[in-house]
């Protein structure tokens, strides 16, 4: 079990620097979710931990010790990535025992074997044992990977990915296996990927990456509902955040004078009057309702069961709103639609940061 | 505007029946989506219908004509498949327009139908530029500019954007559907991805084994799914099935979880609906996660439960419950349940409640 610090870090490729001034904490036991896209700088995050890379500038820590010098094997972390590489001729109580049975570890035979049956426990796999891995499917040889991080009782496990290569059914259910297994072993995991719906479901906490930037960290419910700036804000949920330019005017959202303009809930200051600004608000906090101030063609219909998303254009603006699968609403229709003030986000027009953290 | 049938097709890859017998009638200017898991015969569906795989057994109707012994380029269909196939030293223009080349129209038509096809995808800007140049939404949209430039009879797409990454993919579901509305094509399309089937889709063919599992609306594989396979494909998260028994207390149904003590009630109208239906233990119960209805106070009907894992995913969280043995996964408001471990109480919806026989998997069709 460790805390793990991350200090100031930049890391450089050449002329390329993947991450700059990194400041990261992650507490003993958490579930600490890295969320970003192809090339934010994920995965060199996970390596330099791992003792893959070395950082360019800046002090990597773990429970206090600076690991900056260390080689992969005395950092005692788990590395769990996209791909299985499990060994193909083995079988699956071989695959798991491996790990242990390298010499510099000297773990006694009767231990291996408890550490294994626990594993194999943990992730269900017990019918599995005796099977060679190139006879499994995906989420079963991701789960006997797992395995394998697991019988080393690391002191914190790194999985980059873990899940993108698997489908939807199956991600789905590892997602609570792995949450469930992480709270089970109470151990620190960092977890990486570019799915907002891992890094909401599972994370104590999320770090949202841009570009080599950590932009936010927070509970999942403070990077959805309070997200520091409109790339956070198209971050995480599905459809995203409505991002709306607009003006207020009289503690009002005036996006098209005339056509579209709704009440905000007193939280624009007088000092915003008139000043560019970019309105957030998610698609659940719209309404779709007769007698609603502002008017809307509906453009898209997509019913997904238990709710239909609308694409709604009122003006020149295109919204999502999420409603009611039992909403009666066809293509071309006409509809009317005002918006929850309390769920009102403002950002800044230029900078694109929340006005609530600007500060 | 073009009618698709097919009649009892088979195909066999050696000994695997990879189409067991297969029945569709696809209208003028439907949108189908072929929706299943990978490996069991709607990509082989696909492809017969395009020509560009034989099949043993049936026949293939476009327009009321047998076309199962014509050639792939004889069948006047457009094919677009999942990896771009882009011709990579051709300009965007050449590689939109070079189907028509074996047409012998003259210049300027070749040039209207390009720029028209680039128009209604919102390319015209890349039409100077090399796939190579392009991100992976415009190679694809490119890639859908070839096949429509014909004008093709039907437009088949083999997982068009599951390649892409999810943004994209949201964003582009929309964009295939407005050019489906436009083009007025029929379109048949196959994924995997439930959520692209239920936005797409006129109607959804479900697929499995080889043999339609159900054909209907996306509202009708959501709220009236044929069986077990379509109720657990269908709808994310899966809906909760549970091997129940249905007892009688007090005048009213009571429901019964694996291994709990304490039953849900139902209307008992229920008894009646499901006599002589099932045998003994083959019960199966399904709800879905918004039919299980979760309070924090006690209330009547309700029954104690202890929360195990909470998904937070912001516009709503997903709770496990434990139920007995069993856990029930329940939709919430997002913080409804303020930590793992909380005692809550749960019923079901009778209205939501789906019941299936655990041998067959067919549902029993009684609706509460």
């Amino acid at each position: 079990m460790a805390r793990i610090e991350l200090k100031n870090v930049t890391k450089k490729f050449g002329a390329h620097t993947a991450l700059r001034g990194l400041d990261l904490e992650i507490a003993d036991g958490e579930f600490f979710v890295l969320l970003g896209q192809t090339g934010a700088g994920k995965t060199t995050t996970l390596r330099l931990i791992a003792g893959l890379e070395r950082p360019t500038e800046g002090g990597i820590f773990i429970d206090g010790a600076d690991v900056s010098g260390w080689g992969p094997a005395e950092r005692d972390v788990a590395l769990v990535l996209q791909q299985y590489s499990l060994y193909p001729r083995y079988t699956v109580r071989e695959n798991l025992e491996f790990p242990l049975k390298s010499k510099i570890r000297r773990v006694e035979p009767e231990e291996i074997e408890e550490r294994v049956a626990r594993a194999a426990r943990t992730l269900r796999i017990e019918h599995l044992m005796d099977r060679k891995t190139d006879r499994l499917s995906g989420g079963e040889m991701q789960r006997v990977s797992i395995g394998r991080a697991i019988v080393r009782k690391p002191r914190v496990f790194l999985m980059d990915e873990p899940l993108s290569a698997l489908d939807a059914k199956l991600r789905e259910a590892l997602r609570t296996e792995l949450k469930n297994l992480q709270m089970t072993l109470g151990a620190t995991f960092l977890f990486v990927t570019h799915d907002q719906v891992e890094a909401m479901s599972m994370g104590d906490k999320i770090g949202v990456l841009d570009r080599g930037r950590l932009v936010q960290i927070g509970a999942p419910h403070e990077i959805y509902n309070d997200p520091r700036n409109t790339f956070v804000a198209r971050s995480v949920g599905s459809p995203p955040m409505n991002l709306v330019e607009g003006r207020v005017v009289q503690g009002r959202a005036v996006v098209a004078p005339q056509r579209f303009e709704l009440p905000l809930n007193g939280q624009a200051s007088g000092a915003v009057e008139g000043r560019p600004l970019v309105f957030g608000i998610r698609p659940e906090d719209l309404n779709v309702e007769p007698g609603a101030p502002v008017e809307a063609r509906v453009h898209d219909v997509e019913n997904h069961g238990v709710e239909k998303i609308l694409t709604l254009i009122a003006g020149d603006t295109t919204l999502r709103a999420t409603v009611s699968a039992r909403m009666n609403v066809d293509v071309e229709e006409t509809v009317r639609f005002a918006w929850n003030p309390e769920k009102v986000v403002l950002f800044d027009g230029e900078s694109g940061i929340s006005l609530r953290h600007a500060s | 505007m073009t009618q698709i049938e097919l009649r009892s097709i088979k195909k066999f890859f050696g000994e695997v029946q990879v189409i067991k017998s297969v029945d569709l009638f696809i209208d003028h200017n439907e949108f189908i989506v072929m929706l299943g898991p990978a490996g069991w015969g709607k990509r082989t569906t696909l492809r017969a219908i395009a020509g560009l795989e034989t099949i043993d057994e049936g026949d293939i109707l476009i327009d009321g004509k047998a076309v199962q012994h014509l050639k792939a380029a004889d069948r006047d269909i457009a094919f677009v498949f999942q990896s771009f196939s882009l011709y990579p030293h051709m300009t965007v223009y050449e590689n939109i327009a070079f189907p028509l080349r074996a047409t012998r129209q003259s210049k300027a038509q070749v040039d209207q139908a390009v720029r028209q096809v680039a128009e209604i995808l919102q390319i015209t800007p890349l039409l100077r530029r090399r796939p190579s140049a392009l991100s992976g939404g415009d190679m694809q949209r490119v890639a859908i500019g070839r096949a429509l430039v014909r004008s093709p009879k039907a437009l088949l797409m083999d997982e068009p954007i599951g390649a892409l990454d999810a943004k994209l993919r949201e964003e582009m579901r929309g964009e295939i559907k407005r050019l489906h509305m436009k083009q007025e094509s029929t379109t048949i399309y196959v994924t995997h991805d439930q959520v692209e089937a239920m936005s797409l889709a006129d109607r959804v063919v479900i697929m499995n084994e080889g043999v339609i599992q159900q054909v209907g609306t996306p509202e009708e594989v959501y709220a009236r799914p044929a069986n077990l396979f379509v109720a657990q494909f269908v709808g994310s998260p899966v809906m909760n099935v549970a091997q129940v028994h249905v007892a009688e207390k007090r005048g009213n149904a009571w429901v019964f979880m694996p291994d709990s003590s304490e039953g849900f009630i139902f209307p008992s109208e229920l008894l009646t609906r499901l006599d002589g239906k099932t045998r003994g233990d083959g019960l199966a119960l399904g709800i879905r996660p918004e039919g299980v209805l979760v309070e924090r106070e006690r209330r009547e009907g309700y029954l104690p439960v202890e929360a195990r894992i909470i998904e937070p995913l912001g516009s709503h969280d997903i709770v496990d419950l434990r139920v007995g043995s069993h856990l029930l996964r329940a939709r919430t408001r997002s913080g409804f349940v303020p930590r793992p471990g909380e005692r809550v109480w749960a019923r079901i919806d009778p209205a939501q409640a789906h019941f299936f026989d655990m041998a067959s998997g067919n549902s029993l069709g009684v609706r509460l």
